[in-house]
């Protein structure tokens, strides 16, 4: 047992823990911290895993930006709570039963047909480059220049859509 | 070189005008005659334009007979129009002209005119007596027809253009004996005078029909119509077809000349106004075939035994009519029952080949027959005066209105001689010429058919036509003596009218021809002979003494025996025929035509019309219509399209299988239809199912 | 090292969680939260994968999806407001006027 594993263990319990508070919490605020919870473990797994760039940005825009608006939509519309309405009865004891047959699938699948960490041999000249942030802004702004410029645009459609479906029409009533 | 070429050709060139002058006559007055009635004048001009134009026929005729004449007697064909052009067959228009047919064209021309002239004065009274002036206008027109028809038949140039102008005539008569449809000889509102058109016209069908195989056969055989071309075939063509050709062709002439058998429908023809009795029914149209066997002579020359036969139907339907006629009262029906009786002389003139005697006899029968119609006619109309008078002025017989008045009804007259004394001169002028008294027309022409009867061996025809000839001059005696002479058997006969002079002086003209139409053929000087020579092979006729002394003595005879009968002591009102006692049941024959229509409807008719009700109700109606049709073919397809086809192969079958198909789709998509159940959760599970299962295939493969 | 395949074990019951929380939950809020979370899933996945192979192309997706999932939060929850000022609710089974 190394270090790295005990880490990643009480991470990984950590990160499911948190998705399970979120997912059972009766209140939506609760659920909205918890999600930040996990979004910052998940955010030391990548650090562990040598990508402090994508770390940084999962803890400013996933758990910061993003949960924040979604705490301010919780707050303004004032839904932290459902009435208890059972619309489909049958809808979650079939969900938690397919999510059951997935999380064995996908494992059987990963354990029996992964190949060894043995065989993954790393090209040579690439030993040591995914850390290096200069070398991700190159590639993002030579190889990958179209997508990210794509990218910025839909952020702009994004933020114009958005302000479309919330905005109050002219004389629409409160 | 002009005026030569005008002398060889004559005036043939204007025979189309035979035809046209009648039509543009009859066009004028449809078109304008309404309007002529309309005015005071309106009926003079009606009259007026139809007699000239018939007249212009006339003219037109006589041209043409000078043209005949000025070629030395050598006829011509005329051409005017193609008619039809059938492969090798062409039919054509073409006139002929020849000495035979300019006979006829100036009979029927003629003899027209003067009736034309006639109508005139008739029908002015008639329309008014029978209350429809507005059919003034319709017989002129119908008589122009007659005119341009009988003009077609004349001088058709082929048997085809001759059968136009006799079905032409034949309409014209159809027409013309029903002119007052809508009412009897009387005035009564009845259809009896329709029913003598259509006795008319289906009687003549049937002699139509003979004409019409005589016609097919003679096409079949020669492969042509025209007169030459058929007589020069003929020649050498087997004699038994030339015989079936005559034979047929004599169903024809019996329909359309009224000889027995089928000359039923000729007395109740009397129906139509006198005129028409004159022209169609005395004149012209009856004469049509005895016309058409003169014409046809090349054919019948070829078989003696079609000769004879012609002769003998000719000889019997003249005695026998003659005997019909002596039982008769009213005036027109014993006109018309010597009509019959003389068209038999001719026919049996011609069957033996005294064609020249036949023609004669056809020309002076025209004149005085016309002229004893006519006369009759003007009787009719002065009875119905004296009738009009009597109810106007009667004062006391107020009663009269009452009574059904027949004014050609002979046992209503006597004493005419006073109240009418000009149709009484004409119409013994008609009478003596009709008995066949010297120097009268009748007689020359008579005399010839029974002198070549006698020289050419007809014995039994020569004794029939004898006897005949003394029964006409014994009903023609008893005529004279019921109609002028006595006392007046009827008021109205005695208050009796003279006709004006447009009816009397037409009949002047008549009687004239009558006396001297024997003039024609004198024995001798032979002209009417020499003139028929050039178109058919004739012989002058000897002058027989004896026969002439024999029929004279036996018409003068005649003649006194009627006196004794009915002129020594003049019949009284009510009083039945003298006759009657003394011949008994033979009497009561001749006064029911010897029951022949009696006969014929048992005959013939009442079976006919059995066989026509077996045939629509039981062959027709029954199992045709009922078992055929209903049962078998509407039964087998209602049941295969009821049963068969609707109940199992449509609706159990189609029907089923394409409502199934619905059906199910809408079962299905009704089940279908819960999935989409709009719950977005629902829809995700689904996704997650399909990502397990797609999963599941990939570890297990 | 930690095994790829414990990251890759992590990642599919994270993302099998969201599932979950998809299907499960009826707030509208819980179930976009829950999408968020597998899209972390599968970050996680990729990042494992670009430290296995040494490639930056993992990252780089990772990028994108963070960028992609911020506009998709934005146009999501701009959506949830615009349904609940009509609806006053947003509870998704009562968002179902679609049904057949």
């Amino acid at each position: 047992m190394t270090v790295d594993l005990i880490l990643f263990l009480i991470l990984a319990l950590v990160s499911v823990a948190t998705a399970a508070g979120m997912l059972f919490s009766r209140n939506a605020v609760y659920s909205a911290l918890f999600l930040v919870l996990n979004f910052a473990s998940i955010a030391v797994f990548y650090l562990l895993l040598g990508a402090p760039f994508i770390a940084m940005a999962q803890i400013t825009v996933y758990a910061g930006a993003i949960m924040v608006l979604f705490l301010f939509v919780i707050m303004l519309l004032g839904a932290e709570q459902l009435a208890p309405i059972k619309v489909l009865p049958w809808q979650r004891p079939l969900a938690i039963g397919l999510a059951a047959v997935l999380v064995a699938e996908t494992a059987f699948l990963l354990i029996m047909r992964a190949r060894p960490a043995a065989d993954i041999i790393p090209p040579a000249e690439a030993v040591n480059t995914v850390g290096e942030l200069q070398r991700l802004g190159m590639s993002l702004f030579n190889q990958y220049l179209l997508p990210f410029e794509v990218t910025s645009v839909l952020l702009l459609v994004a933020m114009v859509g958005a302000i479309v479906l919330t905005k109050r029409e002219k004389g629409e009533r409160e | 070189m002009h005026f030569s070429e005008t002398i060889n050709t004559g005036f043939f060139f204007l025979a189309p005008w035979l035809v046209f002058a009648p039509v543009i006559g009859l066009l004028v007055n449809i078109i304008l005659g309404g309007w002529f009635l309309k005015r005071s004048w309106g009926e003079t001009a009606v009259g007026t334009v139809a007699s000239l134009a018939s007249g212009a026929a006339f003219v037109v005729s006589a041209l043409l007979a000078y043209s005949v004449y000025a070629n030395g007697g050598h006829g011509e064909s005329v051409f005017l129009a193609q008619w039809m052009h059938i492969g090798d067959l062409q039919l054509n228009w073409t006139f002929r002209v020849d000495s035979l047919s300019t006979t006829m064209m100036l009979v029927v021309s003629g003899v027209g005119t003067l009736i034309h002239i006639y109508a005139i004065g008739y029908m002015h009274e008639d329309v008014r007596f029978k209350k429809d002036e507005k059919r003034y206008q319709r017989f002129f027109v119908f008589l122009n027809l007659f005119i341009a028809a009988m003009m077609i038949l004349v001088s058709g140039d082929s048997y085809l253009m001759l059968f136009v102008g006799w079905e032409g005539v034949g309409l014209c008569s159809f027409l013309l004996i029903g002119f007052w449809y809508d009412m009897d000889t009387l005035g009564r509102s009845s259809w009896a005078n329709s029913n003598a058109a259509k006795k008319a016209f289906i009687t003549n069908r049937i002699g139509d029909f003979g004409f019409l195989i005589a016609g097919f056969l003679m096409f079949w055989a020669f492969k042509s119509f025209d007169f030459n071309t058929v007589f020069e075939a003929a020649e050498s063509a087997p004699p038994e077809l030339i015989l079936l050709i005559t034979l047929f062709m004599l169903v024809g002439v019996a329909g359309k000349s009224a000889q027995i058998p089928l000359y039923v429908w000729l007395p109740d023809a009397m129906a139509g106004p006198t005129p028409v009795s004159a022209l169609i029914h005395a004149a012209t149209m009856v004469t049509a075939g005895v016309y058409l066997v003169s014409r046809s002579a090349p054919l019948y020359t070829l078989v003696p035994e079609a000769q004879y036969v012609v002769a003998m139907t000719g000889a019997a339907t003249a005695l026998f009519a003659a005997t019909i006629a002596v039982g008769q009262y009213d005036i027109k029906k014993v006109l018309a029952y010597s009509t019959i009786s003389q068209l038999g002389f001719m026919v049996a003139a011609v069957g033996m080949g005294a064609y020249v005697a036949g023609m004669f006899h056809l020309v002076t029968h025209a004149f005085f027959k016309a002229l004893l119609f006519l006369s009759a006619g003007s009787i009719i109309l002065g009875l119905e005066r004296g009738h009009h008078h009597l109810a106007h002025h009667g004062g006391g017989h107020g009663d009269h209105h009452e009574e059904v008045f027949d004014p050609g009804d002979m046992r209503n007259m006597g004493g005419l001689r006073k109240t009418m004394p000009v149709t009484f001169w004409l119409y013994l002028t008609g009478t003596l010429a009709l008995a066949g008294i010297f120097p009268f027309a009748g007689f020359w022409s008579k005399d010839e058919i029974l002198a070549d009867a006698f020289r050419e061996g007809y014995t039994g025809v020569y004794w029939l036509l004898t006897l005949a000839a003394f029964f006409t001059a014994f009903y023609m005696g008893r005529q004279i003596w019921m109609v002028f002479f006595g006392e007046p058997r009827h008021e109205a006969a005695a208050h009796a009218e003279e006709s004006k002079p447009i009816i009397t002086v037409p009949l002047m003209v008549l009687a004239l021809l009558s006396i001297v139409g024997g003039a024609l053929n004198l024995p001798g000087l032979h002209t009417f002979t020499e003139w028929l020579e050039h178109t058919l092979e004739v012989h002058a006729g000897e002058f027989v003494m004896s026969v002439a002394l024999i029929s004279t003595a036996l018409a003068l005879a005649a003649i006194v025996i009627s006196w004794l009968i009915y002129g020594r002591n003049p019949l009284k009102a009510g009083q039945p025929d003298p006759l009657k006692k003394p011949l008994g049941l033979v009497f009561t024959g001749m006064e029911n035509k010897w029951f022949v229509d009696e006969g014929y409807k048992a005959v013939i008719l009442d079976n006919y019309v059995r066989i026509s009700k077996f045939l629509a109700d039981v062959i027709d109606w029954r199992f045709w219509h009922d078992w055929f049709h209903e049962k078998v073919i509407a039964g087998t397809y209602n049941w295969l399209s009821n049963v068969a086809l609707n109940k199992y192969a449509d609706q159990r079958g189609i029907d089923a299988f394409a409502n199934g198909l619905g059906e199910w789709t809408k079962e299905a998509s009704a089940s279908l239809r819960r999935v989409q159940n709009g719950f977005v959760r629902s829809y995700a599970l689904s996704v997650l199912l399909g990502v397990v299962l797609i999963l599941g295939y990939l570890l297990l493969k | 090292m930690v095994p790829e395949i414990y990251y890759l074990v992590l990642s599919a019951i994270l993302f099998t969680m969201g599932a979950l929380g998809v299907l499960a939950r009826r707030n509208a809020l819980i179930i976009f939260m829950s999408v968020e979370l597998m899209l972390n899933a599968a970050n996680l996945a990729f990042v494992s994968f670009a430290n296995t192979y040494q490639q930056l192309d993992g990252q780089i997706i990772v990028f994108f999806v963070i960028a992609v999932a911020a506009a998709e939060v934005a146009v999501g929850l701009a959506l949830i407001v615009a349904i609940f000022k009509s609806k006053h609710s947003i509870d998704v089974d009562q968002m179902s006027s679609l049904k057949g």
